[in-house]
């Protein structure tokens, strides 16, 4: 403690800054609300993964052992909706909030105050869903998605879900403009948009995409309560609305919002590739169309989320070609990063063996991706395991890995201070092992038929169950591991060389000292 | 922390984001436990509120203050467009939802619902616009296009115009022709929103449409109730233009405040226009 306490007396700038709790609650620094975001992050990252060692105790024999059926459905649907929106949103805000400035060569945020409530909204919706939990009829339990007409039923937990989600919206929105006018308008002079890292690339895009589609989420949760408890029809046949109606505008939204969650992921190994390959980014250009692409199709994609609830023919076809053209740009982005590493000179440290880990997984998830979008296939898998298995390939092994990446690669340059880098490999190699334990075997459960989001389930999906169950409890505990590997890093680290990494090219590591100043580039560097 | 022109400018550390938080805990809880009927509430949502509102004042106040002491230099200036123009973009976004949901209802919803394999379940339904539905029996008579809401049109219309007015005052600096026309722009936004009251009135009274009237009622009543939102909100930001104008603030070059409430008031208009053609007309 003693050295994080003289840290902080190090910054002596002489001005009047809060000290004490005050100073992350007042600040306007973008390291320190970046460190907020950061540790908001990973707790709730926790929380959501304690639900889902609640889930898979529940499933690790047949029948109803721990959790009665309706606490189940509040896990299934708290623990999506905290690991989208408390864990993995905010973890990639974080990585945005340190990382963009530095890398772009401006002062601070753009709008440095508002930087701070975007933060601060967030506790109290997660708040709200934390309370949800405890309130008559419990938490929401409609799955993660909230479809009408179960999320027009239920009690208090819904509409506080309701009303978390408004705030988290308006949270994201706020973020995004912020990062989007921070990297429009405060590159250091010579830095223009096809100079700029990838990682920053790939953030711009997202917040387009954030501002894009959250406000569409704002509207559905609006007529949800309209129809909850006004008495309107947008989801009610019977007034002519549809159900399905709710369905579309959802995933409108909820597409985007995948690659909002991978697109900076992206970006993170696109940062790290290079530096540990010690060549230069293959197809520099290629890599920001291909992003570029992938967020303009993602807005055409939403209804392969919905091929069997009844649309058109025609519907089908279109969402279902849109949907594997996404699967060329991917493609691009994975054969440059192949590319990267070809020939190069390659060392393993933890940032980059999380990096190839990703790469590795991320293809599995990108195809059982595109299984999924061939329509006939799709009716087949529709709410089974197969789909649970798919969308955590993209969402652990891709967005989760991408920002373990993240974090080993740039703590140095946060905290001055080296990780263990064996234990970080340690870390590496058993969260590689037990995620493929626990979600491997679920693509057979799915194609078996085992549906999702129910307590129980036949006995011939007993033996991959208990698998899947000793592989997440594995998972669960190996994530112990490396708040151990953070926590000590920045109590009591060794001193982190002044470069650590002799690859790395991007502005924070060669024209920032180690650790990075409390405020960095307040006269910006020129770029030639 | 020294701040000269060249610099771009960082606040100092402030507490406006975590009132605004709290406001919003308040808020939120309050009005699930309201929408709930538990007791404790309406007290939450108003406590909320007087919060949010003081965070509000004094937030924009301080910024109006660093502002006219010169704080701010030209990035700053260009942050805040951009700033200014993704907001405006997430709103387009936030009224695209609700469009959207007339659109598919109009276009996809009612027709399936007369559709043959529907006429088992809704024998003698048919599609035809405005509904409240096959299963609520509520009869209404629409809201014609041609009484009010052409004259709300109409005050709208004009009252982009006088905006405008206002806008090329403060560039010649004519300051008290700026202060009319500001004036007048409030005027025919406070006009509009009593018109808009008296139509709601005449639609609950008259016409026996309300909230409640199936597809027609949710998305006439909230499509235009959260425009009457925003048009009020653009009163209030007008409102507290035309008092910093009087009290001297901005310069003929230097204005955004101005500006940003008036792309604002600008895009309410553009929502109400396709509000007539799609609400009102079609």
């Amino acid at each position: 403690m003693a050295a994080v306490h003289g840290d902080v007396h190090g910054h002596g700038h002489g001005d009047h800054h809060p000290t004490g709790i005050m100073r992350w609650v007042m600040t306007t620094n973008h390291k320190d609300i970046g460190t907020m975001y950061l540790w908001f992050a990973l707790s709730m990252f926790f929380v959501g993964g304690t639900l889902a060692m609640g889930i898979r105790a529940e499933l690790y024999q047949p029948g109803i052992q721990i959790l009665e059926p309706e606490l189940f459905n509040q896990f299934t649907t708290l623990h999506g909706l905290i690991m989208v929106f408390g864990a993995v949103m905010p973890a990639f805000v974080g990585f945005a909030n340190w990382q963009v400035p530095m890398m772009i060569g401006a002062p601070d945020m753009a709008f440095a105050r508002m930087n701070n409530w975007s933060f601060w909204l967030l506790p109290v919706a997660a708040s709200f869903l934390i309370i949800s939990f405890f309130v008559p009829g419990g938490a929401a339990a409609g799955g993660w998605t909230f479809y009408p007409p179960l999320s027009v039923q239920g009690g208090l937990g819904v509409d506080l879900m309701i009303f978390a989600v408004h705030i988290l919206g308006a949270s994201s929105i706020m973020g995004a403009i912020n990062i989007i006018t921070t990297i429009l308008n405060m590159r250091a002079p010579g830095m223009t948009l096809m100079k700029m890292p990838m990682f920053v690339w790939t953030w711009l895009i997202t917040a387009y995409l954030l501002v894009l589609v959250m406000p569409v989420l704002a509207g559905t949760v609006t007529m949800l309560l309209t129809d909850r408890h006004f008495g309107t029809s947008f989801f009610n046949a019977a007034g002519g609305g549809d159900p399905v109606l709710f369905q579309h505008i959802f995933w409108f939204f909820g597409h985007p919002e995948v690659y909002i969650m991978i697109l900076p992921a992206f970006g993170i190994v696109s940062e790290i590739i290079p530096t540990f390959a010690r060549k230069r980014l293959f197809g520099y250009s290629s890599m920001v169309y291909a992003t570029a692409s992938i967020a303009l199709l993602s807005c055409f994609v939403w209804a392969h989320h919905m091929f069997t609830v009844g649309m058109p023919v025609v519907g089908q076809l279109f969402f279902m070609y849109m949907t594997m053209l996404i699967a060329v740009p991917t493609g691009v982005k994975v054969f440059n990063w192949t590319a990267t590493m070809w020939q190069g000179s390659m060392t393993f440290e933890t940032p980059m063996l999380f990096s190839i880990g990703f790469i590795f997984l991320f293809v599995i998830g990108g195809f059982s991706g595109v299984i999924c979008a061939i329509v006939p296939i799709d009716i087949q898998v529709q709410e089974t395991y197969y789909v649970i298995a798919h969308f955590h390939y993209v969402l652990v092994s891709g967005s989760l890995f991408a920002l373990f990446a993240g974090a080993y690669y740039w703590i140095p340059k946060w905290t001055g201070r080296m990780y263990n880098e064996t234990l970080g490999k340690w870390h590496f190699w058993l969260s590689m092992f037990f995620f493929n334990l626990t979600f491997f075997v679920q693509h057979f459960l799915g194609l078996a038929g085992m549906p999702r989001r129910i307590p129980d389930y036949a006995l011939q999906f007993a033996d991959f169950n208990m698998v899947s169950s000793i592989g997440a409890f594995g998972f669960g505990l190996t994530q112990i591991l490396f708040v151990y590997i953070m926590v000590s890093c920045v109590r009591s680290g060794e001193p982190a060389p002044e470069k650590p990494w002799e690859g790395a090219t991007t502005l924070e590591w060669t024209h920032l000292p180690t650790p990075a100043p409390y405020h960095s580039f307040e006269t910006p560097p020129v770029i030639k | 922390m020294s701040q000269d022109s060249s610099h771009y400018f960082v606040p100092e550390p402030s507490p406006f984001p975590i009132i605004g938080s709290v406001a919003l805990f308040f808020l939120g809880l309050g009005a699930a436990f309201t929408m709930n009927k538990i007791e404790p509430g309406y007290w939450m949502v108003a406590i909320g509120f007087a919060i949010l509102f003081y965070m509000i004042f004094i937030w924009f106040r301080q910024v109006s203050l660093e502002s006219e002491s010169g704080k701010y230099n030209k990035t700053v200036d260009v942050s805040f467009r951009w700033g200014m123009s993704w907001f405006i973009l997430s709103e387009v976004m936030f009224f695209a939802a609700f469009f959207g949901a007339l659109f598919y209802m109009r276009v996809f919803s009612l027709p399936w619902l007369a559709d043959a394999e529907h006429s088992l379940l809704w024998p003698g339904f048919e599609a035809i616009w405005p509904t409240a539905g096959p299963g609520i029996a509520d009869t209404f008579t629409q809201m014609g296009a041609w009484g009010l809401p052409a004259i709300n049109t109409a005050l709208l219309l004009a009252s982009g115009v006088t905006c405008t007015f206002a806008h090329h005052a403060i560039r010649e600096n004519r300051r008290e022709a700026l202060k009319m026309w500001l004036l007048a722009t409030i005027a025919l936004g406070v006009l509009f929103l009593g018109l808009q009251c008296y139509e709601y009135v005449h639609a609950y009274r008259d016409l026996d449409l309300k909230l409640t009237s199936g597809a027609y009622g949710s998305t006439f009543f909230m499509l235009t109730g959260f425009h009457g939102f925003h048009v009020t909100v653009g009163v209030i930001m007008l409102t507290v233009i035309y008092f910093r104008c009087a009290s001297g603030h901005f310069t003929a070059e230097n204005h955004f405040g101005f500006e940003g409430v008036a792309w604002y008031w600008h895009f309410v208009d553009v929502v109400w226009l396709a509000l007539f053609v799609f609400v009102y007309l079609l």
